[in-house]
């Protein structure tokens, strides 16, 4: 599924240089649970920020099923991350005006559906993580396993090809990280999809089928 | 989508929303109150140039005054005896009505309105002759009574002597009579539309038609003929033909150039007064309102000696507390409204952007999945702009209030009117200086001479202006409505495409790294 070659990304910050990646060389094939470790700092986020076609790098090749990413426009790009790629992250993200069956219909919005086929598709995902019963709630009146679940059904809706979560049990506490990576593997088997991780907690990289390191911009594989 | 989450993001920010909103109603408000009171002022202010012209009058024609080497504007007499001599002692009686020319006042040649219809953009014209109808009657001392000699004025001189040897009640040797005078308009019957005719009400009897242009009949002023014990079907003496009053009539104006105690037919009123072919005023209407300045030029070029004042060139000479409140209203009303509204868009600009960099986040994250800059942009905009016409609808409403409670205190101001163009020489010195003045003429045998401006000195100055007061009413104008309306939604589409802007700029990366 994705190909990375060479892959580098410098920022400047206040005159200063960060070098972000340095030549990651990466193939993530189709179907596959990866998780990404590494400490703060270390590049984790830039890392899922190319795979997600939210940022392209200063340098090197990237791919996603054959179709270079690296170079294609700001457009396609968009139209990419609203067609294949589902987002989940650590900070949920989720609109605070709206409620949870909104904030999920969000996602379907690039696609253009009638509204009638927006609102059964939301109230299923919404079901196919246990919060049927909170669709007309707003992100307030959830709790934070809660919410990070209605962020999921909103990554899922679309049925993407990939999955991209950053920390999504950072802001959690042990028995909802649990609760929520349960969820997240049993939606990985049952949909086939992509899943890719990036956690600082070694008991959610267990969980992984594949579990990558990185530090100061180089990826390597975990022992 | 779109409905919901702005619904939604409206309700969920209230604060943001009633500031902007407010901030909008306010300058809404206000411009409808200012223009709505300058509007008010301009129409009052029309009103009182109304009072001067007339409806349907746009400008007026009068001769170029000629001010001569003595700076008087030229000599006035009046036969009271017929030419006869008066034989000398004694005294005689003396009652006679003439009409005579108003003193002051400047008149051409009746040809003239021929050719100011004649102008291109002329749509009417009509003309009228200023006059006055004196009235003298009393008696006059005449030339050759000598002084009773040995008695002078002293206390053995009799009560009879003494009058006599110190010239009578006037000084003039023994003469004693009244001076009356009326203004007299002589009108153009047939046309009603346009000058004098135009400003009357008949309030008593019946108006004159055009059937009546060489008839003896005169329209009588109501409070005059109160006055004077008139009515209808009676007469009234001028130039020493009887008029049968035809009709009572009340002006609407406020000014004497075309108001007067008595109206009768032009014709009449040139042969009677001995100003035959002469007019003083031509009252002009132009086919077109917007080309009034360009007929205005025409006239002058195409008629030579003449002058021609428009409303606007009137509208300078109107003074008063007005005229103070209406160019107070004009130049800061304007600049308060532009103020207002720029302090209102700013505001809506300055919280829209605050509130896009409130939502980076949320920004961010939409990117992220799939949302293009350009829905984005279009969510900011239909927020701001449903927050501009929010504030329009409030506005609106605040605004009419604060007319109708204007209108309820109904304020109101004074306008001082000046019309007259006549040359300011002459003497003045009232009637009691005319009377001694005509009998000085008589002592030397000329009487019934009337000496130039005799007693209308005073008059002409004090008959060229008038003191009005006007309550100002503010229109409601569905026009400045729309307009305020339009400014809300523009304020509203300006704040939303410079804060749309700005959340298109963001990078869902940099969003997204802002938050982590």
């Amino acid at each position: 599924m994705y190909t990375l070659e060479n892959v580098s990304k410098v920022y400047k910050q206040k005159g200063k240089t960060v070098t972000a990646l340095n030549g990651v060389n990466l193939e993530i094939p189709t179907g596959q649970m990866v998780a990404i470790q590494g400490p703060t700092g270390g590049g984790k986020s830039t890392l899922l920020q190319m795979l997600g076609a939210l940022d392209k790098p200063t340098q090197g090749y990237i791919a996603f099923d054959k179709r270079e990413l690296s170079k294609s426009s700001g457009a396609k790009l968009t139209k990419f991350r609203g067609d294949e790629v589902g987002f989940v992250f650590q900070s949920f993200n989720l609109i605070p005006t709206l409620t949870a069956q909104q904030n999920v219909e969000t996602a379907l919005e690039p696609l253009h559906l009638p509204s009638r086929e927006r609102h059964e598709r939301a109230r299923a995902a919404l079901e196919s993580v246990g919060l049927g019963d909170r669709a007309n709630h707003v992100p307030s009146e959830l709790s934070g396993g809660q919410q990070q679940r209605v962020a999921i059904a909103r990554a899922l809706v679309k049925n993407p090809d990939v999955l991209l979560a950053d920390e999504p049990t950072g802001n959690l506490d042990e028995d909802t990280r649990d609760e929520i990576m349960d969820v997240l593997e049993k939606l990985w088997k049952d949909k086939g999809l992509t899943l890719i991780v990036v956690t600082h907690d070694s008991a959610v990289a267990k969980r992984a089928q594949r579990r990558l390191v990185i530090k100061d911009g180089q990826v390597s594989e975990a022992k | 989508m779109f409905f919901t989450y702005l619904r939604r993001e409206l309700s969920g920010r209230r604060k943001q929303t009633a500031i902007i909103a407010s901030g909008m109603a306010l300058a809404i408000a206000l411009v409808i109150i200012v223009n709505g009171v300058a509007a008010g002022m301009k129409a009052a202010q029309a009103t009182v140039l109304e009072g001067i012209y007339g409806v349907g009058t746009d400008m007026t024609v009068t001769a170029t005054p000629v001010q001569n080497a003595n700076g008087q504007g030229g000599r006035q007499q009046v036969d009271i005896a017929g030419g006869a001599a008066i034989a000398g002692g004694g005294t005689q009686n003396v009652s006679v009505s003439r009409l005579i020319s108003s003193p002051g006042a400047t008149t051409m040649d009746a040809a003239t309105l021929a050719k100011v219809q004649a102008v291109s953009g002329v749509s009417g014209a009509a003309a009228t002759l200023s006059v006055e109808n004196v009235n003298f009657s009393g008696q006059l001392a005449v030339a050759g009574q000598t002084r009773i000699p040995g008695q002078g004025t002293g206390r053995n001189a009799t009560p009879e002597t003494q009058q006599l040897n110190r010239g009578g009640i006037d000084g003039a040797g023994g003469s004693s009579f009244n001076v009356n005078r009326i203004t007299v308009l002589g009108v153009d019957v047939g046309s009603a539309a346009i000058g004098p005719l135009s400003t009357i009400s008949v309030t008593d009897g019946v108006g004159l038609t055009a059937a009546d242009v060489t008839a003896n009949k005169a329209l009588v002023d109501a409070t005059y003929a109160t006055n004077n014990s008139l009515s209808v079907g009676g007469t009234v003496n001028l130039g020493g033909t009887d008029f049968t009053i035809a009709g009572l009539v009340t002006n609407s104006t406020s000014d004497s150039s075309t108001s007067s105690n008595v109206y009768i037919p032009l014709g009449v009123a040139q042969s009677l007064s001995g100003l035959t072919d002469k007019v003083s005023t031509i009252y002009v209407q132009a086919k077109d309102n917007n080309q009034i300045t360009a007929v205005q030029t025409a006239i002058t070029t195409d008629v030579s000696g003449v002058t021609v004042k428009t409303q606007a060139d009137l509208a300078s000479s109107v003074s008063g507390s007005l005229t103070s409140a209406a160019t107070l209203i004009e130049s800061l009303g304007l600049w308060l409204s532009i103020a207002v509204l720029a302090a209102a868009f700013l505001i809506a600009i300055l919280f829209t952007i605050s509130g896009v960099t409130r939502r980076t986040r949320e920004f961010g994250t939409l990117k992220a999945i799939g949302w293009t800059n350009g829905r984005i942009t279009g969510q900011v905009a239909g927020e701001s702009l449903v927050q501009g016409i929010f504030g329009g609808i409030i506005g609106v409403a605040v605004g009419l209030i604060g007319v109708v409670i204007v209108n309820a205190f109904s304020p109101s101001f004074t306008a001082s009117t000046v019309a007259s163009n006549r040359p300011q020489g002459g003497p003045g010195g009232g009637f009691g200086q005319a009377a001694g003045q005509m009998a000085g003429q008589a002592a030397q045998g000329n009487a019934g001479q009337v000496p130039p401006g005799a007693g209308a000195g005073a008059g002409a100055n004090a008959a060229a202006s008038s003191l009005t007061t006007i309550q100002i009413h503010i229109p409601i104008e569905f026009t400045i409505i729309g307009i305020a309306v339009g400014l809300a939604i523009v304020g509203g589409l300006l704040a939303g495409a410079i804060g749309g802007w700005r959340a298109s700029r963001l990078s869902p990366a940099e969003a997204l790294r802002s938050v982590n």
